[in-house]
């Protein structure tokens, strides 16, 4: 597909409305075309700056007891306290759920694209049939191997005595970050391991194994790295190989 | 089962709408361009919303059924009726002046400048801008909100993105112009 195209895609692309198939496409096609990565960091620069010039105003004490006081109004459906007596758990539970929700949307979606763009690299990095550019099992070959290609360094834990053996690596775009894609096997599953430089906004809060997109995954940062963990294996194994990562980081 | 109708078994209409306030409250600011209007405002919504609760409709968004509300109530009002009469969806996008590039553009634009920016963008511009970038709505949200079809999203979103680029671009050109 030509730029032309494929800049048509970019704002849905940058919106995280791009069905996964041809944001994948997209993406590598940024990792090979200078031109439209340029473009879609101005465009990602827009979109920063709208955002935080948005968030201008802010109402007065006033306006929000008068609000409080018509939200809080009693509507029309009328219950009997034995209903709300049997109630009360559940709405103390929705009331914190929405609460918690709203606090944490803004956060949350964001985190969520990123957690759905690592899931994705992951994935066509295991459908692709090179997966890895430095195919090695040993650390000390692989870690050189990224020098000059990524903007920093970073360690790699020892394997002895785990499970875990290292398949290879490859310089990964996360948000037209680079990075650094390391993939480990263990009882013939793949975990990626995603390193890049920490900066806001890329869902910065660390994560106790979840299971988002049908993966387990972890993120954290240390040392102004960011880190995720990411395969289709159990919490244990995910927990197991971050900490590994953790005590070298 | 009796919840076919609730938005949320058992959720109120203050649990679901008081934590909007804040979003709808700096949306409606964006909207009128003023303090006493927007607090009019606000407070159309929040009593409308109560009003109309009963029949909102489980399965559907309730975030962009209030910022629908907002909306509508705006766009009745004086200020709305003057603001949004002459939109046209298929105006011609301003001249591009290629001289600068974007990147350093955008860069060099503070945060007043965007929002000078987008005060003086049309206010249908602006308010999709806000609603995708600020509230972080999904195409869907903001189709649903604007009453528009998808595909309306993305081209408008799309013009509005350009007309902004632009305005930033003139003013950073003039300011370094002294003109």
């Amino acid at each position: 597909m030509a730029c032309d195209a494929w800049r048509e895609k970019l704002d849905a692309y940058l919106d995280g409305e791009l069905a996964s198939a041809d944001a994948a496409e997209l993406g590598a096609h940024m990792r090979t075309c200078g031109s439209c990565a340029a473009d879609a960091l101005e465009r990602v620069q827009l979109k920063r700056s709208v955002a935080a010039a948005g968030k201008r105003f802010e109402p007065s004490a006033e306006l929000r007891a008068k609000i409080t006081k018509i939200a809080g109004t009693k509507p029309q459906r009328q219950s009997s306290w034995g209903w709300r007596m049997l109630l009360l758990p559940a709405m103390l539970v929705i009331i914190l759920s929405v609460g918690v929700d709203f606090y944490m949307s803004r956060e949350s979606s964001r985190r969520a694209r990123v957690y759905g763009e690592l899931a994705d690299l992951h994935v066509t990095t295991l459908a692709s049939a090179n997966p890895v550019d430095v195919i090695s099992t040993d650390q000390h070959t692989v870690k050189p191997w990224f020098e000059g290609k990524i903007p920093f360094t970073f360690n790699l834990p020892e394997l002895q005595g785990t499970d875990f053996t290292l398949a290879g690596g490859r310089v990964t775009y996360l948000e037209q970050t680079p990075g650094a894609q390391l993939i480990y096997h263990i009882r013939k599953h793949e975990i990626s391991v995603f390193i890049f430089q920490d900066r806001d906004g890329m869902g910065r809060t660390a994560s106790e194994p979840n299971h988002a997109f049908s993966f387990t995954m972890e993120g954290w940062t240390q040392n102004g790295l960011r880190y995720y963990v990411v395969g289709d294996v159990g919490a244990e194994d995910v927990k197991a190989l971050s900490k590994l990562f953790r005590d070298v980081g | 089962m009796q919840v076919a109708k609730d938005p949320l078994p058992g959720a109120t209409f203050d649990e679901l709408a008081l934590p909007l306030f804040d979003q709808l409250y700096n949306f409606a600011r964006w909207l009128t361009q003023d303090t006493a209007e927007a607090d009019d405002l606000v407070q159309e919504t929040y009593t409308k919303a109560l009003r109309g609760f009963s029949s909102f409709q489980q399965g559907t968004n309730f975030r962009a059924w209030m910022y629908r509300i907002l909306r509508n109530s705006f766009l009745s009002s004086r200020t709305g009726l003057k603001t949004t009469v002459a939109f046209d969806e298929e105006q011609q996008e301003p001249e591009k002046d290629a001289s600068t590039p974007e990147s350093l553009l955008i860069e060099q634009a503070n945060r007043e400048m965007v929002q000078q920016a987008l005060t003086e963008l049309p206010v249908h511009f602006r308010e999709i801008l806000l609603l995708c970038e600020v509230e972080e709505m999904s195409y869907q949200e903001i189709a649903d909100t604007l009453a528009i079809p998808v595909g309306t999203v993305m081209s408008r979103l799309s013009r509005a993105r350009k007309a902004l680029r632009e305005l930033l671009r003139q003013k950073l050109q003039g300011g370094r112009h002294g003109v």
